[in-house]
């Protein structure tokens, strides 16, 4: 790692002031980033902790919903303390390994937007709302391609805001190695509609797909979809699997997470 | 440098540390406890694992000042001061748990992570909770036995493929 300055905040503000010196990086439980600056791929001035800072710790519950998640909540945390919506505490014990889960947080794994990450697929396939210290985002308006996301330079998660859909599931074949999603699919059933959000496949990172949640608005079974397909032309493409095989996996990992929703 | 104080196997400890001190480096070369291994240096592992504030963290991947003021527990606070093995520790021995050893601290830690959440996990909870500890000469049978054995639970059934 290259030298950094490290500081670590007690407040959203400090944390805000500390993110407008140049070149200075925001830290959540540092799974991908510390990693990242090991390899000197990164080479921030000042890296600013989030872990101190109380008001993006704790999971609460507002009435039927949303289930708001501070953006320092760990994997662990949400696994175990998000039991109003049960996808997405068994999406987070999903993550990585347990030491991984006791560190990576919410917010940074959206932050971060990483294409494999599942994260990014429970927010979009929840139809999340990101909060963030100067405005709230929704996630269709969030994510905007590979490791990209709407967040300006020094802006910060500061929670998650999940509505809880009537039924929902994630299924995530599971790249054995890193235990990122080869491909992750999360399903969720409202009122008004069925919303299907896909990580790991695409070269743009995690997406809706739409004809997807036309036929299971219709029909919420398996078998609607059975005859659909993405194009393989986008999927990613590499040592682990071809664009083909990915773009198949999207299909059969929906009706896996369909089945085990409805 | 700053200052970086935390508590380590129940003791006091601090030391001068630079932003970018990983815990483990501040364990082993600070400190002087190198019963925590660095094995991958990439959070693959798990030979670095020790908890913070009772929980299991992979050391390599957490700046020591992320550690200011927390609990941190390593290999050596696991056995008795007069070096009467703990639980754990005595079940890795009695099943063979080990090889090279070189994992061995990481997979203690893990397994004392697991036991005090799960004290009594089946077999195949214990393979899933090792997801993220890596040993290259067990093939985990006895690993996975000795969990079991130190959990207080039969592990005749544990058959070594």
């Amino acid at each position: 790692m290259y030298e950094f300055e490290f500081t670590r905040p007690a407040s959203v503000a400090e944390a805000v002031a500390a993110l407008s010196t140049e070149d200075a990086q925001a830290l959540g439980g540092g799974q991908t980033l510390i990693p990242t600056l090991k390899q000197r791929l990164a080479m921030p001035t000042t890296l600013v902790s989030l872990s101190g800072v109380a008001e993006m710790q704790g999971i609460r519950l507002e009435g039927d919903g949303p289930l708001v998640i501070g953006g320092a909540v760990t994997h662990a945390q949400v696994a175990s303390g998000a039991g109003a919506y049960p996808a997405l505490a068994a999406l987070a014990g999903q993550i990585g390994d347990p030491a991984v889960r006791n560190r990576g947080t919410i917010g940074g794994s959206l932050a971060n937007n990483d294409p494999a990450a599942c994260y990014p697929a429970a927010a979009l396939g929840s139809g999340a709302t990101i909060v963030t210290n100067i405005r709230e985002l929704a996630a269709d308006d969030y994510f905007q391609g590979m490791f990209t996301t709407a967040l300006e330079e020094g802006e910060i998660v500061v929670a998650v805001k999940f509505p809880i859909p009537d039924a929902a599931n994630y299924q995530k074949f599971v790249q054995p190695a890193s235990r990122f999603a080869m491909v992750g699919v999360f399903v969720a059933r409202f009122a008004d509609g069925v919303r299907v959000a896909v990580t790991g496949a695409s070269e743009e990172g995690v997406f809706r797909w739409a004809e997807a949640e036309a036929a299971l608005t219709a029909n919420f079974t398996p078998d609607a979809i059975s005859t659909l397909t993405v194009d393989a032309d986008g999927m990613i493409g590499d040592i682990h699997g071809t664009k083909a095989y990915r773009a198949h996996l999207v299909n059969v990992m929906t009706r896996r997470a369909v089945s085990a929703s409805a | 440098m700053t200052k970086v104080t935390m508590t380590v196997n129940g003791k006091p400890a601090s030391g001068d540390v630079e932003g970018r001190t990983l815990l483990v480096s501040f364990l082993r070369e600070t400190l002087g406890m190198t019963g925590t291994h660095v094995g991958c240096d990439t959070s693959q592992c798990g030979a670095c694992v020790v908890h913070v504030d009772g929980k299991a963290v992979k050391s390599c991947t957490m700046l020591a000042l992320e550690a200011e003021g927390a609990e941190v527990a390593t290999i050596e606070g696991q056995a008795a001061a007069d070096g009467t093995l703990n639980t754990i520790q005595a079940a890795f021995q009695e099943h063979h748990g080990l090889q090279c050893g070189f994992c061995t601290p990481g997979m203690v830690m893990s397994a004392a992570a697991l036991l005090k959440d799960n004290p009594k996990p089946s077999e195949a909870e214990i393979r899933h909770y090792l997801e993220g500890n890596l040993c290259r000469c067990t093939g985990y049978h006895n690993i996975v036995k000795a969990i079991m054995a130190a959990s207080g639970q039969d592990v005749s059934a544990i058959a070594a493929e």
